[in-house]
């Protein structure tokens, strides 16, 4: 607790620290609205030491205050970024510690299949290793860098990257194939192949990216900027020719003073947008980690942009919607058996199964008739077998079996018996509702059906109707046939699926929606979802993919879970309404501004614009100093806002639209009146007293 | 309440004539039957034969944007050429003599701008040749024009994956030909059964009633060019003082007639677009902007000129209104128009951008005053120009888009379209060039001796004036403050480039924005799609205008017509 407290302190320190650094001109430049309030500090601190010399064109005190209040708005603007920052920097820390120069068994002779652990290598150090290479790696070691498996299998501690201390199962082959860099073995051996460079590695890019190092401007946030460049010169022109306005002013009316150039920057820098400019890059570094917060690695800002965008949800049925397994549901007799009866024997065939439709089946049987399967001697357990396609038991002299409905058939004609007439039409049935059929056989005559079915997750449905009220379409993908896909389609409250999807139909479909102008999200973990993920706008794959898939993708999921897509579309979309809610909230403060500035700067040429003077403040000075302080301390205030992002709820965009505005638009007009009265009366509390009541009354 | 009537009847008959003449426009832009295809469409075909125009071939946006750069100098060229020629050419009783080099170059980009600000006075400078040749002729042009750019906007927005966005000479002469040459030709007979002149004998020598001495009176071809000036929002009178010349605006039913047509084509061109994009609800949104803003400040104006002026009181001047007595501030104003006509007329000239008068803006009361500036002011989209009214305000609804877009957690989509930064580019260019120009025109003027010598009146409202120009300039509206002398060199020189940017610098990004649409994918719109045609959405698009304006000009208003307003009630 204590540590966290005391790296808490030390992420802040380092933040302020920062602050300063980040006002180097070439950083600042990168932010044309924080680098006109930076050049206006340094023109009001030159005013400010010609006044010190006694040439000042208006008090030093005054000058020097205006100054002050300018420097620490661009400090507010760079602390919030460097905040956004330092989160990302303390996970960056942990990571690069795994990610330590360790010594690697570089295997030097080529590599068959059939070799083994004792093969010949050297050891040579991480950084040495190049792409292709092969390394050899024991029980213990930390694995030196990314690679795809070439022999063997292992259980992996996995930690270090995901966090999930639970060790994972990697092997040669198929989907469960690489392995990540700064990973620990724990027990066996792996033969594996280099698949990155020294930088260029999983671990590598997931520095760099949680680091910001590499942060570029999403293509959203380009477009903001020249909006927000847009008004900055718009501004720029009415401060500049204000100046002209004011000595016109005073010599037609014959009284008063010139705009002062201090007020003018003054002026100047409250009218720009500095509160979305000096936080905008703190929202999009901030919309990454909540990302990474959620466990989630996006390889680029214009990712998690994207998923803001996203219309279209291609979900994978199994593990996404559905639970991994189906189960059993139901014992349909026929043939004038009965239920009980099938039930007993579909018991007895799965004892010895261990599959999760097998648990499933013994469970229901006990649920439903109280039947507490055990084995009994002599019983001899039949395996499911790519060949035979059954699986069962023979006990006495009894054979039991279960299959899907062709092959025990097939079982049932080949040994002379007739089929029940009621059979086949129990098994349509079933497929037709989306369920699995499995026959159950006793001495090669049909007892009766167990009906398997998929089982949707909870609130699955909720959420697709939320989704549906986002305006984004679901569609399921899976192997099942049409019949079976419609009917959980329907149950999931899905908007459309695609069945008996290969991987040819999924990288089509998303070209179908792609053209249509829709933007689709999809995740995916095994090689063949590869060309799909790398057509996708938003491709999330499962951190225990394969190498292809998580190169194709745009981000990772380190948790490895499916459902995750959903918030990532929401993360996606707060970033968004995060820089919609600032902006209008900036432009809309400008109007209060302009109410207490305005009066003030032309206060000796026409009082009689003291009209204006609204919020009723005590003096021209404290006026234009309460306005620039508030400007500043604005930044402040609403950097929490920047990092937690504004509140995403589920409703349609108009009503999405009318609470934001109602907030930050509303809010944005009025909050500043409030806070500059008040920084004005607290400044006259502290700084005039009472003893400067007659410039108080001067004013009025 | 004869207010209240006037303006609803005035509105309603507005609204009413919005959505035929709206959806015949539409029409005539998709190439589609309309009844005068078998007079207009003869001419039509025959004048591509004869320029050799293909009027199935397309242009790219850069292609359109020549097309239209080439066209409106070589028209300015020649209307240059034309004055300062005028002496030795036809049609000229009067014997008028050539125009100053200064002044040509003015009224020549004035009138090729669709601004025809006057820096000259109609009936003593210009031959009745160089009027109907020059002046009257880019009256049409100048506000096909803008029609044209606009139309190759909608196109822009409504095609997808392709560079082409129409033929320019075709959007022109089908405007001119179908839309401007009809309607004015009904105007001008309208109008010559009120008492428009409409003659080419020189001017008439009478002898007046009173004091029985003779006095010269201006006439000349006028119905034919003030039909045009009005329906085209160009605003060139055809005599010195516009639309308050008997001559020109004789009654109240001409007076109802001009004002309607200032206001006719900016507002059925709305509908034109809704019905263009396949979605009217977009068109009636944009209509509902325009016509609340104006109804707004409408009320600011007429409120302001009716409560009179207190220096008025000291004078011992009735401002009470009766039965036979307008009341108010009648300084500056035609009896037979009285206050609620005046005020009316100054707030669609100026919401438009016609900029003829029918009073003197410069009489008017501080905030009245105001009214026609900020209406400019707010970049000429309160219904705007023909055509180029509607493309200012899709540049705003394009700024409103992007940040009420990311408002709903989507990067912002206007019809289907991405906003993205090359939209933004061009959209912050449009928003930005007219304020750039009237701010910086206003501030050389007033630091400047030649700017400053003419300024009649050196006060908060000689500031007013200074900037009332370069708003009207600026913005190609064309209507004048009066009060300063600007018939000078500078002020000729200088408010014929803030003429010249404000036009053209808007309406080639205006033609890149159309291109860069026009290459885009349609993304088809959802529940999470920002609807676009709500009363929410409407009123965020007069927020974003109104903020814009405000935010822009408010600094130099309140050194003008707003010191002054609070100078006049603090007396």
């Amino acid at each position: 607790m204590t540590t966290k407290k005391t790296a808490r302190r030390e992420m802040y320190q380092r933040a302020v620290l920062d602050s300063f650094i980040k006002l180097n001109p070439r950083w600042m430049v990168r932010n044309p609205v924080m680098f006109v309030v930076e050049v206006g500090s340094v023109l009001t601190t030159l005013l400010w030491i010609q006044a010190l010399l006694g040439q000042g064109e208006a008090p030093a005190g005054f000058i020097g205050a205006i100054a002050l209040w300018l420097w620490f708005t661009v400090l507010f603007a760079n602390f919030s970024e460097a905040v956004a920052e330092g989160r990302g920097k303390a996970q960056a820390e942990s990571l690069r510690k795994a990610r330590q120069d360790t010594p690697a068994k570089k295997v030097s002779s080529k590599v068959s299949t059939f070799e083994r652990e004792n093969v010949e290598t050297e050891i040579v150090s991480s950084t040495s290793l190049r792409k292709d290479d092969l390394y050899l790696v024991k029980a213990g070691d930390i694995l030196p860098a990314d690679g795809e498996i070439v022999v063997g299998i292992a259980s992996v501690d996995e930690s270090a990257v995901t966090g999930e201390s639970a060790p994972v199962v990697r092997e040669a082959g198929g989907d469960r194939s690489a392995v990540t860099g700064g990973t620990r073995l724990l027990s066996d051996w792996l033969i594996i192949r280099v698949s990155a460079d020294p930088g260029q590695g999983f671990l590598d890019r997931m520095i760099s990216m949680v680091e910001g190092a590499k942060r570029q401007k999403t293509p959203n946030e380009i477009a903001l900027n020249i909006l927000l460049a847009g008004f900055t010169i718009i501004f720029l022109v009415v401060c500049a020719t204000l100046l002209p306005y004011s000595i016109y002013s005073v010599e037609a009316s014959g009284s008063g003073t010139p705009i002062t150039i201090t007020v003018l920057i003054a002026l100047l820098v409250c009218l720009i947008p500095t509160t979305i400019g000096g936080l905008l890059s703190a929202i999009g570094i901030a919309g990454m980690d909540r990302m990474i917060q959620r466990n989630v690695i996006a390889m680029s800002g214009r990712a998690v942009e994207a998923a803001g965008d996203v219309d279209v949800l291609l979900l994978d049925k199994t593990g996404t919607i559905t639970l991994g397994n189906r189960q059993a549901v139901e014992f349909i007799p026929v043939n004038g058996i009965n239920a009980h009866e099938l039930a007993e024997a579909a018991q007895l065939a799965s004892l010895a199964d261990e599959t999760p439709e097998g648990r499933s089946i013994v469970v229901l049987a006990k649920e439903k008739f109280g039947l507490r399967g055990h084995t009994v001697d002599g019983m001899h357990f039949i395996p499911f077998t790519a060949q035979t396609r059954m699986s069962g038991v023979n006990f006495n002299g009894t054979q039991i079996r279960k299959g899907a409905p062709d092959t025990m058939m097939g079982l049932i004609q080949s040994n002379g018996n007739g089929v029940a007439s009621d059979l086949k039409p129990t098994v349509d049935s079933i497929a037709r509702a989306g369920g699995t059929p499995l026959v159950v056989t006793r001495d090669n005559k049909a007892l009766g059906v167990i009906h398997l079915k998929d089982i949707v997750k909870g609130g699955m449905k909720e959420r697709f109707a939320q989704l549906r009220k986002m305006g984004i379409k679901t569609v399921m993908i899976t192997g099942d046939n049409p019949l079976t896909a419609a009917a959980i389609a329907a149950e999931a409250g899905v908007d459309d699926f695609l069945a008996q999807a290969t991987p040819e139909a999924k990288l089509k479909l998303i070209r179908e929606y792609q053209t249509g102008g829709r933007l689709v999200a999809m995740t995916g973990d095994g090689t063949n979802d590869a060309p799909a993920l790398a057509q996708a706008d938003v491709a999330v794959a499962m951190n225990t993919g394969t190498q292809p898939a998580r190169e194709a993708a745009n981000m990772v999921d380190l948790d490895s879970n499916p459902t995750k897509l959903i918030e990532i579309v929401e993360i996606g979309k707060q970033l968004l309404m995060t820089r919609g809610a600032l902006t209008t909230f900036s432009l809309a403060n400008d109007v209060s501004k302009y109410f207490a500035i305005i009066p003030a700067a032309f206060a000796s040429t026409y009082p009689q614009l003291n009209a204006l003077n609204i919020m009723r403040l005590a003096t021209p000075e404290s006026a234009i100093m309460s306005a620039v302080i508030f400007n500043a301390l604005i930044i402040i205030a609403l950097i929490p806002l920047a990092l937690r992002g504004v509140p995403y709820r589920a409703v349609g965009a108009a009503q999405l639209l009318r609470d934001n505005l109602l907030i930050y638009g509303l809010g944005g007009l009025l909050v500043p009146f409030i806070g500059i009265k008040v920084i004005d009366m607290l400044l006259v509390a502290l700084i005039l007293g009472g003893s400067n009541a007659t410039s108080v009354e001067l004013s009025r | 309440m004869n207010a209240f009537l006037q303006l609803i009847f005035y509105f309603g008959v507005l609204l009413l004539l919005t959505k035929p003449l709206g959806a015949y426009m539409a029409k005539v832009y998709q190439d589609e039957r309309v009844f005068l295809d078998p007079l207009a469409g003869r001419v039509e075909r025959w004048l591509y034969r004869l320029s050799g125009i293909d009027s199935r071939s397309e242009m790219t946006w850069k292609t359109y944007a020549v097309a239209m750069l080439v066209f409106n100098i070589l028209g300015l060229i020649a209307v240059y050429l034309l004055q300062r020629m005028q002496g030795t050419l036809p049609l000229n009783p009067q014997g008028l003599g050539a125009v100053s080099p200064d002044s040509a170059w003015n009224t020549a980009v004035s009138f090729a701008s669709n601004t025809n600000w006057q820096g000259y006075g109609g009936e003593t400078t210009m031959s009745y040749l160089t009027q109907m040749l020059g002046m009257t002729v880019q009256n049409f042009v100048s506000a096909a024009t803008g029609m044209a750019v606009l139309v190759a906007l909608i196109r822009g927005i409504t095609r997808h994956t392709t560079k082409e966005i129409g033929n320019f000479w075709v959007d022109m002469t089908r405007s001119v030909l179908y839309i401007l040459l009809p309607l004015s030709l009904i105007l001008a007979l309208a109008l010559v059964s009120q008492g428009v002149v409409q003659t080419f004998s020189e001017f008439k020598l009478v002898t007046a009633l009173q004091s029985g001495e003779t006095q010269l009176i201006a006439v000349g071809p006028a119905a034919s060019q003030v039909a045009i000036k009005q329906l085209g929002t160009n605003g060139g009178g055809f005599f010195n003082v516009n639309s308050a010349h008997p001559f020109e605006n004789p009654t109240p039913f001409s007076n109802f007639l001009e004002m309607l047509s200032i206001l006719i084509l900016p507002a059925a061109l709305c509908y034109t677009y809704g019905k263009m994009v396949g979605d009217t609800r977009q068109g009636w949104a944009l209509l509902a902007v325009m016509t609340i803003v104006i109804v707004a400040l409408l009320g600011v104006a007429i409120w302001s000129e009716q409560s009179g002026n207190p220096m008025f009181i000291a004078m011992g001047i009735d401002q009470v209104q009766t039965d036979t007595n307008p009341g108010g501030n009648m300084e500056g104003k035609e009896v037979r128009f009285g206050i609620v006509n005046s005020a009316l007329w100054a707030t669609v000239t100026t919401a438009a951008s016609n900029g003829s008068v029918n009073s003197m803006h410069d009489s008017f009361m501080p905030l009245g005053g105001l009214v026609p500036m900020w209406l400019m002011q707010l970049g000429e989209i309160i219904y705007g120009g023909v055509g180029s009214g509607l493309y200012g305000m899709l540049a705003f609804v394009i700024i409103a888009v992007f940040v009420s877009g990311l408002m709903v957690g989507r990067t912002p989509e206007y019809l289907g379209k991405k906003i993205e930064a090359y939209e933004m580019k061009m959209a912050s260019i449009v928003i930005l060039i007219p304020v750039m120009v009237v701010l910086i025109g206003t501030a050389v003027s007033l630091m400047s001796e030649a700017g400053r010598e003419t300024i009649f009146n050196p006060s908060a409202h000689g500031f007013s004036e200074v900037l009332y120009a370069f708003s009207s300039a600026g913005n190609n509206n064309g209507s004048a403050f009066a009060g300063l002398g600007a018939n000078t060199p500078f002020y000729n020189i200088a408010l014929g480039i803030a003429m010249f940017i404000a036009r053209y610098w808007l309406a080639i990004p205006v033609l890149a924005i159309a291109g860069s649409l026009a290459n885009k994918k349609k993304v088809p719109a959802s529940a999470g799609t920002l609807p676009t045609h709500t009363p929410l959405f409407i009123a965020w698009v007069i927020g974003v205008i109104t903020i814009v304006g405000a935010l822009s000009f408010l600094p130099a208003l309140a050194l003008g017509p707003i010191v002054e307003h609070l100078m006049v009630l603090g007396k």
